[in-house]
């Protein structure tokens, strides 16, 4: 299950920076979307996978028996999927208004900054 | 439980919350940011000093025991970077009081300011690794709110950029986390680096290095990943400018400082080498960027990445006299920086303009702003007595007894280069004489700029300080480095004695 995964999270990524180089600002936001999913995938496997094992208590114990999984990383990545989300919002709408106020969505025209 | 290592962290906060309820009612936002930069600034120092006579301070947030809680953990470096942070947003907001318009205001400026403060004060803080990520993306959030205050074309241009390569850094930052976490089971800096220190096998702690050096290259402005900051920093109002110019990309050197003084000490000679040529192609490219450059803000911003090179030589050369040199330049850099960002938009509220060629005159028509901008940009460029100066002197210095010699060499030639740029800016904005074309452009005039000279006297009084007064404070960076450099000094504070 981790190999798969690894290859997943090394296709997203690709398909992260592949879409970044695209000269469409609205691909690069894509780009983004991928880029941001493929870090938390990341970070979920290297947590290690364990099917049907919730970090709960039983009653009366003091401490989860056997092997559970490991709930830190999730707390991790749920962190981490609201901030992307949130950022991503604001990336959308960034390239919005871009659209608005520069006429296009071609990142060769938008050279202003540059010199 | 020390309460001084909390409040640099929640006073902006709540004083960002609290100018939110006063959006309506601009007076009382003026206010109240100008008392809670104030009251930030003097927490800063509270703690400051707390950390000099007590040692390390350590705050386990919701008293959760380290390594299971967030710490907030002040060494006198990051307690360093906090004052320096409450001097550049106090003078930020007091200069924002005439140079802000309405229309800026009206959006928001002040409950972002203090956001972006909060979120740099928990940066410089926290003694977590994915609390650090937070705070970094608290910070770049309001950052990129303020870099677009105002939606005109060329700060909607410099913003993609500056958002698509900050969330890349950010990415990265996770993807790192996630793997060192893989590797150690814990997210607790201090924890990590005792972890590490056990490890046996160094190749992939080093890749993670790699990871990790790229993430904060980026936030850093470091060669080859600082392509966003020349595309961005000029557009933005002034004040923005200036905080972003002191701040942020401090933010990644800090990080920088923090993670290759104490997590990642394995294989110095391989990752402090290529800190090293990391350091040198910075300043180089820098410079000649802004050697290139005929618009103030854009020469200022080119220059901030030739002077990131030499907070990073500090680190790479990774000798006692070195860490102090790096942190000595961090404390004269953020000083300065945001003092010349400040000149340019006096001169910008008096001209109309940044274009080199379009200004001219302004020493016969402004001599005391001539002389305040003299300061600064004498003192970037290292000019003795000034603060610039014993920062490049120590650093050289090191270098020298480091017998690194090629890196002095550039060190030195980056200097000159730095000193052109300056007499560059103060011959065509303050020497020359003005083109007539230009004359009779309108503009704001001077009105209400009393609070700006007293801004930038005041910033330019601070530099001088530093020069004259170089001993205490190379006194303050000394305990910085030592602490730097003894990182069972930080373990033991955050994990207590085992």
């Amino acid at each position: 299950m981790e190999t798969l995964m690894a290859f997943t999270v090394g296709g997203l990524f690709a398909a992260a920076i592949y879409m970044m180089l695209r000269r469409s600002i609205v691909k690069l936001v894509i780009g983004l979307v991928l880029l941001s999913n493929a870090a938390n995938l990341l970070l979920f496997t290297q947590a290690g996978l364990l099917r049907g094992a919730p970090p709960l208590v039983p009653e009366g114990a003091m401490q989860p028996t056997g092997v559970v999984a490991d709930p830190l990383a999730q707390a991790l990545i749920l962190t981490a999927i609201v901030i992307g989300f949130g950022v991503l919002a604001f990336a959308v709408v960034l390239i919005h208004r871009a659209y608005e106020v520069v006429q296009a969505d071609d990142m060769d025209q938008m050279k202003d900054t540059d010199t | 439980m020390r309460l001084e290592v909390a409040l640099p962290v929640i006073i902006p906060l709540f004083f960002g919350a609290l100018t939110l309820i006063l959006w309506r009612w601009r007076l009382a936002q003026r206010v109240t940011t100008v008392v809670g930069t104030g009251l930030m600034l003097l927490s800063a120092l509270w703690l400051l000093s707390a950390t000099w006579q007590d040692g390390i301070l350590v705050m386990h947030m919701g008293n959760w025991q380290a390594p299971f809680g967030i710490v907030l953990v002040s060494d006198l470096l990051g307690a360093i970077m906090v004052v320096l942070a409450g001097i550049s947003g106090f003078a930020t907001a007091v200069y924002s009081l005439t140079s802000m318009s309405k229309r800026h205001e009206a959006f928001g400026y002040y409950p972002l300011l203090h956001l972006l403060l909060a979120g740099v004060n928990g940066a410089f803080l926290t003694g977590d690794i994915f609390n650090l990520y937070v705070w970094f993306e608290v910070m770049l959030v309001a950052s990129f709110a303020l870099l677009i205050l105002g939606g005109e074309r060329a700060q909607m241009e410099g913003a993609i950029k500056y958002v698509t390569l900050n969330l890349v850094s950010s990415a990265m930052f996770l993807s790192a986390i996630g793997l060192l976490y893989g590797l150690t089971g814990t997210l607790n800096m201090a924890d990590i680096a005792d972890k590490l220190s056990y490890a046996e096998d160094p190749g992939i702690i080093t890749v993670i290095a790699m990871l990790f050096l790229v993430s904060f290259g980026i936030k850093a402005g470091a060669f080859p990943f600082f392509f966003w900051l020349p595309a961005s920093y000029h557009t933005p109002q002034v004040a923005v400018s200036a905080l972003f110019a002191a701040l942020l990309t401090k933010v990644g050197v800090y990080a920088l400082f923090r993670v290759f003084t104490l997590i990642f000490t394995q294989d110095v000679d391989y990752t402090h080498e290529i800190l090293l040529w990391v350091a040198a192609a910075t300043m180089l490219t820098g410079v000649l960027g802004a050697a290139a450059q005929f618009e103030f803000r854009r020469i200022l911003s080119f220059h901030i990445i030739s002077q990131i090179g030499y907070m990073i030589m500090g680190l790479a050369l990774f000798t006692p006299l070195a860490i102090v040199g790096g942190v000595f330049y961090i404390m004269h850099h953020i000083i300065v920086k945001a003092n010349l960002f400040l000149v340019s938009g006096l001169v910008y509220r008096l001209k109309g303009t940044y274009e080199l060629k379009e200004l001219g005159g302004m020493y016969r028509s402004h001599p005391m702003l001539a002389i305040l901008f003299l300061i600064p940009a004498l003192s970037l460029a290292g000019i003795p007595p000034l603060s610039g100066f014993f920062a490049k002197f120590i650093l050289i210095r090191a270098g020298v007894e480091a017998e690194a010699w090629w890196i002095v060499a550039v060190a030195l030639v980056v200097g000159l280069l730095t000193l052109y740029s300056m007499i560059k800016i103060w011959a065509e904005v303050f020497w020359k004489a003005q083109p007539e074309e230009y004359a009779n452009r309108p503009v704001h005039g001077s009105a209400g700029s009393g609070v700006l000279y007293l801004t930038i006297g005041g910033m330019a009084a601070l530099t001088v300080f530093i020069g004259l007064g170089a001993e205490p404070i190379y006194q303050i960076a000394d305990a910085a480095a030592h602490q730097l450099l003894n990182p069972s000094l930080y373990i033991d504070a955050v994990l207590g004695e085992r």
